[in-house]
């Protein structure tokens, strides 16, 4: 041959290759499984995809996101679907389900609990949603760095907003949810009130007002990972955060992070499964297998989440109870997110949030 | 063209017409010849960059989704005029209720209920809800007439008794509309359809005061320009001065954050400006400060880490200029009797020009179109238009919003071109 037929044979040859390396995941048969990342997702490949490949020999690819429903309704709307399985907070749970961008799931199909409790009386009530089936409540808390106050420490939810005994920069979540609920309880409206007040246009103004209050101390952060590590790099006094996260800082990580359990805002995590997923049979049977009593208990050995099934929420080692949301003593001044609250007012109040930020 | 003319002329003169027109038809098949092996890639550009622009455009114009899912509603609404009555015909309430129903069941009604959500805060519940509740409603009876629905409808939800409510179905029911070109520059419509800013506290992108969006990217990126010039003009200097060897060495220096990935150039400077980073433990160290100063997550932080990402595209250009630049003329002036300044500002200066000229242009157009730096070490009140329309087109999803100020950057950036094409000249444009 000669050299430049070579030059040809080799160039395509490559392209070949290339193209053929490029096919996606899903014509493998691996199940594309998206989560929150760092320390969430680790307890998620501990408790739930490494025993399933086990079992099934089907490869798990783990992807993650920051949450909310754009990603999935793209992807859905464009009839180009790459997820398989979707790990998503309550709201967006009821959000997607209204829009037809899940796929529904048959509860009944769900494993009983090992002395034979149907699923749907061993899910806490009203967790179990048409298109989606819970895992776990996770709660948002407020937490600070005990080295950081030497006198007086903060331990209410008020006390986030008072700059002045509490020096400092604070860390919240770039999105309105649970900020607006924070800025109405440090404003006095009692932990049952909150939704009504902010159902109306002057109990919006008066969580924006508050917050007003402390805008310019605020760093902001998308990740669920960067609360703690603002928290060590002192680049905040204190911050909101997800409570396993926290735990994973304190406990695993050996940091002096105390959590303010007081205002706490519990919410569900729960799988979806987008419509049109490529791999739908697999899908369901992943959601099945990682939702029965041992696989949901497993999960709170490396991460604090309180298991949504009461069979394995009996399960839980004492040594993770303390750091459960659902303990308790934890729960003494708790908020349940709600869902359908945000589920419906989450757009415009979101615009508001965004277009107040930028100002 | 010139050659072609004389050779035609030659030709006459050789071998009378019959020459000159066979010359003709020979150089035009030489055209078409030469624009057909160009075709291929114009067609190539054409579906791979000229179309997919074309088309994000026109998508700010396009709202197709009330049209779509509500079409025997907005026809019902075509003769209502909301100034003169404050509710629609009772055929109206029909309509709606039915496409509601309909849309319900399909699972199209959210997103009908957040396109209206964009236009009027809280139409989404109030949609959402009606649709559930109509469900329900149908399970039992439907109602019978036009009146039946309107008053089955105000049961529903006692909104629907008000005019806004309405006429916002009506305003965002055109399929081709001025609405998000509006909205990017915080217009909207009142009740009549006139054009009108839009509420106070909702004003972002033009009327909120000089940090509003559009005034905000156009000054920072002039920033940006001013002191990549200040400082890019003295190392281009330097380089296009010194022998060649230690030139090249420098060059290379230059040229290594091109090596780097963008992202851990940036994340680098997060490192260097924190509150416990770098820059400010140096500060206390040297005494020159007693409180850590923030220095990141704020206007400081962005200008400096735009500035040290874009000086290489300031530098080069400068450099290529200067390059050609004889230093006989400096010389000259010298023994002329001018003094080093003189003969540096009057001489040298005037020469490296269009190198300014390129190096501003190009990097004043990469900072109007930044995104991931100022969202990276920017604060919130820091964040450039392409933040904005990336927030649309990934979490609010509001694509039209999107492509609206996306096609308003591109246009002006095409101005920019246009008057700097003007003034200067494209063809002047040296870049190495």
């Amino acid at each position: 041959m000669t050299s430049m037929r070579k030059t040809l044979c080799l160039a395509v040859a490559s392209t070949a290759l290339g193209l053929g390396a490029a096919l996606p995941a899903a014509a493998s048969g691996a199940l594309t499984v998206v989560s929150w990342g760092g320390a969430y997702t680790k307890s998620q490949v501990m408790a739930y995809h490494k025993p399933w490949v086990k079992k099934t020999g089907i490869k798990i690819n783990s992807v993650d996101y920051n949450g909310g429903m754009a990603e999935v309704k793209a992807q859905v709307e464009s009839g180009n679907v790459t997820w398989d399985v979707v790990d998503v907070e309550a709201s967006d749970a009821v959000r997607g389900c209204d829009e037809g961008l899940f796929e529904e799931i048959d509860a009944s199909t769900l494993p009983p609990a090992p002395d034979g409790t149907p699923a749907s009386k061993d899910f806490l009530p009203g967790t179990i949603y048409p298109c989606a089936i819970p895992e776990i409540v996770w709660s948002t808390v407020v937490a600070y760095d005990k080295t950081k106050f030497t006198g007086k420490k903060p331990s209410k939810i008020g006390d986030f907003f008072d700059i002045k005994q509490f020096p400092g920069k604070r860390g919240l979540r770039k999105k309105p949810k649970v900020n607006l609920e924070w800025a109405l309880m440090a404003d006095g409206v009692p932990t049952d009130k909150v939704y009504e007040v902010l159902g109306t246009d002057a109990g919006v103004d008066r969580a924006f007002k508050k917050l007003d209050q402390i805008k310019s101390d605020i760093v902001w952060w998308e990740a669920g990972a960067q609360p703690p590590q603002l928290l060590a790099d002192g680049e905040v006094a204190m911050t909101s955060a997800y409570n396993g996260r926290l735990f994973n800082a304190q406990v695993n990580e050996h940091k002096p992070f105390v959590i303010i359990w007081d205002g706490q805002v519990w919410d569900l995590d729960l799988w979806a499964i987008p419509k049109g997923a490529p791999n739908l049979q697999a899908a369901l049977e992943f959601v099945r297998y990682s939702t029965d009593t041992v696989r949901n208990y497993d999960q709170s050995n490396y991460i604090s989440y309180g298991p949504v099934r009461k069979s394995a929420a009996a399960l839980v080692k004492p040594k993770m109870r303390p750091y459960m949301p659902t303990n308790p003593k934890n729960f003494k001044n708790a908020l349940k997110n709600d869902f359908e609250f945000w589920a419906d007012h989450q757009d415009e109040l979101t615009d508001r949030f965004t277009t107040w930020l930028s100002r | 063209m010139s050659t072609s003319l004389d050779t035609l002329q030659a030709a006459q003169v050789i071998g009378g017409d019959s020459l000159k027109a066979r010359l003709a038809s020979a150089e035009r098949r030489n055209k078409i010849r030469a624009f057909l092996l160009v075709v291929p890639l114009l067609l190539f550009l054409g579906v791979t960059f000229f179309g997919p622009i074309a088309s994000m455009i026109g998508r700010g114009f396009e709202d197709p989704l009330l049209p779509d899912n509500l079409p025997l509603t907005l026809e019902a609404l075509a003769d209502w005029d909301p100034s003169t009555s404050p509710l629609p015909p009772d055929k109206a309430f029909r309509a709606l209720g039915e496409e509601m129903l309909i849309a319900h069941k399909a699972h199209l009604l959210g997103r009908v209920a957040t396109r209206l959500n964009y236009a009027k805060g809280g139409m989404r519940s109030l949609v959402t809800k009606s649709g559930r509740k109509i469900k329900r409603l149908a399970k039992a009876k439907l109602p019978a007439d036009d009146k039946a629905w309107r008053t089955a409808l105000l049961k529903v939800d006692k909104r629907w008794g008000k005019t806004i409510y309405w006429a916002t179905i009506k305003n965002v029911g055109h399929r081709y509309t001025l609405n998000f070109y509006l909205r990017s520059f915080d217009l909207g419509r009142d009740l009549t359809g006139a054009i009108t800013k839009v509420v106070e506290n909702q004003r972002l992108y033009f009327f909120n005061g000089a940090n509003s969006v559009w005034q905000r990217t156009i000054w920072i990126s002039f920033l940006v320009t001013a002191f990549c010039v200040l400082l890019g003009y003295p190392v281009a200097y330097l380089l296009a001065t010194l022998p060649l060897r230690t030139s090249n060495l420098l060059m290379i220096l230059v040229l290594l954050p091109f090596w780097t990935s963008l992202l851990v150039r940036t994340t680098a400077w997060i490192v260097v400006l924190q509150s416990e980073g770098v820059l400010n433990n140096l500060l206390i160290f040297l005494g020159l400060i007693d409180h850590r100063v923030q220095l990141i997550f704020n206007r400081f932080g962005v200008v400096v880490s735009m500035t040290h990402i874009l000086l290489p595209f300031m530098i080069l250009p400068i450099y290529s200029v200067m390059k050609n630049i004889s230093p006989s003329y400096v010389r000259a002036a010298r023994s002329l009797g001018a003094n080093p300044f003189s003969a540096f500002w009057r001489v040298y200066f005037p020469q490296s020009v269009p190198g300014i000229g390129a190096g501003g242009l190009l990097v004043y157009i990469l900072a109007l179109g930044y995104y991931i730096t100022p969202a990276l070490v920017g604060g919130p009140k820091d964040q450039l238009v392409s933040y904005f329309i990336a927030d649309h087109t990934t979490h609010t999803l509001n694509w039209g919003l999107a492509a609206a100020l996306g096609g308003i950057l591109l246009v002006g950036v095409l101005i920019i071109y246009a008057v700097y094409d003007r003034l200067v000249g494209i063809d002047n444009m040296k870049l190495g």
